[in-house]
């Protein structure tokens, strides 16, 4: 069965790792915020540095600011970024 | 949310002329300055997440007309390139007296800087970098003790 997400990466993570968004299939033992990003930290060392906890970090789900423990599932569009600074 | 610079005279006049009960508006501003942490600033670039940073302010808006008794609120936010001077954000809110549209005025800026998704990245001299979150701005929004606080990691 598909685990389709879209991930999308914003300000300082997307010039890291110098991808806007991407699709990618997840595997069937990634199913929160923390294994996802455990598994990203995989992918190469600007992936490691930014989601290995050396760097503050926030995840939204479906445009919704969640903790690392929150569940995600296909069809999701899970987002990755910075502390914001607006205002 | 705008590229383009807005003039706050008249949206506050369009604001406070939509209601004949209204008694009270308080507004602020946010402009850009020349100087951040000792460095001088010459330009920067806001970026937003678009979909979530709507759904963020709107939600904002509502935690704040369910906590106090405001008739509305009005926010702008620019994106893009900006210079020192330039205007960023309004917030403005009315109500029937001061002290409510001065509270939720302020709730709002302090969850706006905290929750909503906008980052800066400014020019200096020594080249651009990426503006830090604010403990002192956390620490704003932890004062208002608001029950529904969604959870960050």
């Amino acid at each position: 069965m598909s685990r389709a997400v879209q991930l999308l990466y914003f300000a300082r993570l997307r010039e890291a790792l110098g991808v806007a968004q991407e699709r990618v299939e997840l595997p069937e033992e990634v199913a929160d915020i923390a294994a996802l990003m455990a598994w990203l930290a995989g992918r190469g060392e600007a992936w490691r540095q930014e989601f290995a906890g050396c760097r503050p970090l926030r995840a939204a789900v479906n445009q919704t600011l969640v903790a690392n423990s929150a569940g995600i599932a296909a069809g999701d569009e899970i987002a990755f970024f910075p502390p914001v600074t607006g205002g | 949310m705008q590229q383009a610079d807005f003039d706050a005279g008249a949206e506050i006049a369009a604001f406070r002329l939509a209601r004949a009960d209204t008694g009270a508006v308080a507004a602020f501003i946010g402009q850009v300055r020349d100087l951040n942490d000792g460095q001088a600033v010459q330009a920067m670039t806001l970026e937003h997440y678009p979909g979530m940073t709507e759904k963020s302010l709107q939600d904002i808006v509502d935690r704040a007309k369910a906590r106090w008794n405001i008739f509305d609120a009005l926010v702008i936010h620019r994106t893009g390139e900006l210079r020192p001077l330039d205007q960023i954000v309004l917030v403005a809110v009315s109500g029937a007296h001061r002290g409510e549209a001065f509270a939720a005025c302020e709730f709002i800026m302090d969850y706006l800087k905290t929750e909503a998704p906008f980052w800066k990245k400014e020019q200096t001299p020594a080249g651009a970098h990426w503006v830090d979150a604010r403990e002192s701005d956390d620490r704003a929004k932890r004062r208002w003790n608001d029950a529904d606080e969604p959870q960050a990691s």
